[in-house]
């Protein structure tokens, strides 16, 4: 690759640099061109395997199936990928709205108004950003039985909520610190009360960061496996990440189905991330930076 | 009220000049104000220490007891779960796994991320650039359930995709039940995560890369020197910083493992895909041996929590400097 360091020389005719600068090009143009075949042509293929007959699927990985046949879409409902897709959606939208509010209701705590110990608050809060989920597992077992969660979807809401707290309102507040205070000390020189300034000024003002923070709670809770799996039981109340798991391990003889049920978990995510794509970027770059 | 907010922002300026309080209550309702003023923080505090901070002091205590879910009788055995740990092969194995894992994750997801990320910020095309770097984060947007189901099909002996492939360009006589085998399953998982992952970390290097003045790469190529040489004495220095915190959040990362071994092998064939995870959710939820799956916990907590110790020194340290 070193040749293409060597300039290029003022003569019109084409000399061996000049090649080995285009067959440079080329072979760069080539690996960029093939790491997004590795990327995608798993993806299609996981698509067009949804469209085949099984026996498609186990006979010939490659070739196109010989008729569009959708109803393994169909059939991956029947078998219960329609009722984790509820699930999926319900326990996203509740934990999301959770998740965004309390966060943003710290972050205005900590940042816009005076409380007392905001410190030792703050170093609680942006502190459960080092703990991993699966150090609390064991003992979450006996709580949430004890709490009457277990085998609810309550449980994966409030862990969702509160395990996403740390990083959604580190992301919040750091956009938070940064916006200027004379809005908030005029609105307080009229009269208006800290929760009005939340709600009328400094929400509205967050709107950037809040959708990143929205974003990437969705993603996480549509993703998220550990929790959905040992905190549900009941076929009814799965989530897809787990739901699809058992769908593949039920559904030996469909596997036209369980692509199917793969390629509705992954689409919404991948529609969300190219359509949010400068949101996400900010909140990614954000919280693993700053 | 919505309205009388807005007409008061011209006079902004003024609440700054006046530098006094702005409220003038008394030195009582003022504090009783301030405890009031708790009110934000609490909700979240309270779902942080319910849900997160109790269950990990629980597991110190859980780990110190022989306990069973069933029967709900605890027993404390002092460190004799610890003991147990230490002499446990399949622990030594599954710790191993998880270090292969964070070495490979850090050549792929450090490494060869970070030169990716600059060779793609390289391109003249702005369109490019930026395609580029959305196709190569795809993966990262799906659930690992369903990249693990999707590898699980692509490295199945019959009418697998990796199979087909080397049946096609001649290489049949390596075809294998990729996953059925002790010796290729960890490799195959972890190639499966390099997939997943590279492109998360791509994206970020990118966003650092873009954050380098333009100006030093105009002056050196002024002074001759090629794109190439660039990346090795521009870029991959300027985004040290990022460099080293990706390592941490990376081997962090690595040693969470539990998704994608538990779609695809759930830890075997013979425990050689075992990883800290697996282990622990078959300590606890098959064997329901609580105690042992908490000092599994323990040792997860302290793995992550000195590499986020690490990660903060690391930060802070950047700040000042």
């Amino acid at each position: 690759m070193t040749v293409t360091l060597t300039r290029a020389t003022p003569r019109p005719r084409a000399t061996p640099a000049d090649f080995a600068r285009i067959l440079g090009k080329l072979v760069l143009a080539g690996f960029l061109l093939g790491l997004v075949i590795i990327v995608v042509y798993p993806l299609l293929w996981m698509a067009i395997s949804s469209l085949k007959s099984n026996a498609e699927v186990l006979s010939s990985p490659f070739s196109w199936p010989k008729s569009l046949d959708f109803g393994s879409y169909g059939r991956a409902f029947e078998q219960g990928v329609g009722s984790y897709l509820l699930n999926s959606v319900l326990v996203t939208v509740i934990s999301v709205v959770l998740t965004t509010l309390l966060s943003a209701w710290a972050a205005f705590g900590l940042t816009r108004i005076t409380i007392p110990f905001s410190n030792i608050i703050l170093m609680v809060i942006v502190g459960g950003l080092m703990l991993a989920p699966t150090v609390a597992l064991i003992p979450l077992v006996r709580l949430l039985q004890s709490w009457g969660l277990y085998d609810t979807q309550w449980a994966l809401i409030l862990l969702y909520t509160a395990f996403r707290i740390p990083f959604t309102t580190f992301l919040i507040r750091s956009y938070m610190i940064d916006l200027p205070e004379d809005v908030d000390e005029a609105a307080v020189i009229d009269g208006a009360r800290h929760h009005q300034i939340f709600w009328r000024i400094t929400l509205p003002m967050c709107t950037p960061i809040i959708i990143s923070a929205v974003i990437l709670q969705i993603l996480f809770a549509w993703n998220e496996f550990l929790f959905a799996l040992v905190f549900i039981g009941d076929d009814n109340l799965k989530t897809l990440p787990v739901g699809l798991a058992t769908l593949s391990s039920r559904a030996v003889t469909d596997f036209p189905a369980v692509f199917a049920g793969m390629t509705i978990a992954a689409i919404p995510m991948i529609l969300l991330f190219f359509l949010g794509q400068k949101y996400f970027v900010r909140g990614l770059s954000e919280g693993v930076g700053k | 009220m919505s309205g009388n907010v807005k007409t008061v922002l011209p006079s902004a300026p003024l609440a700054r000049v006046a530098g006094a309080p702005v409220d003038l209550p008394t030195r009582r309702t003022r504090k009783r104000k301030r405890w009031q003023s708790l009110v934000w923080v609490v909700p979240g505090l309270v779902a942080l220490i319910l849900f997160v901070y109790y269950p990990l002091v629980l597991n110190f205590r859980y780990s110190l007891e022989t306990s069973n879910i069933f029967t709900g009788q605890q027993r404390f055995v002092g460190l004799s779960n610890y003991t147990k740990l230490f002499k446990d092969p399949i622990f030594f194995k599954a710790l191993l796994n998880n270090c292969l894992y964070a070495a490979i994750s850090i050549v792929f997801q450090v490494f060869f991320a970070l030169v990716l990320a600059s060779v793609i910020e390289n391109l003249r095309s702005n369109r490019f650039r930026a395609i580029l770097r959305s196709i190569y984060f795809i993966p990262s947007a799906i659930s690992l359930t369903v990249t693990g189901l999707l590898f699980s099909f692509i490295y199945q002996p019959q009418g697998g995709l990796l199979n087909g492939i080397l049946d096609a360009v001649g290489l049949a006589d390596l075809q294998q039940a990729w996953l059925g085998n002790p010796g290729t399953a960890m490799l195959g998982i972890i190639t499966m995560s390099q997939w997943q992952g590279f492109g998360y970390s791509t994206l970020l290097f990118a966003v650092a890369i873009q954050r380098i003045p333009r100006e030093l790469y105009e002056a050196s190529a002024l002074d001759g020197i090629g794109p190439i040489r660039q990346i090795f004495t521009i870029t991959i220095p300027l985004v040290r910083e990022m460099t080293g915190l990706m390592m941490i959040v990376t081997i962090s990362g690595a040693f969470q493992v539990f998704n994608e071994v538990m779609v695809t092998t759930g830890g075997g064939p013979d425990n050689s895909t075992q990883v800290l995870g697996t282990l622990l959710y078959q300590s606890g939820f098959i064997k329901n041996d609580f105690g042992y799956a908490a000092a599994i916990a323990t040792v997860i907590f302290v793995i992550t929590l000195v590499l986020a110790l690490i990660q903060v020194r690391y930060t802070s340290k950047r700040r000042v400097s």
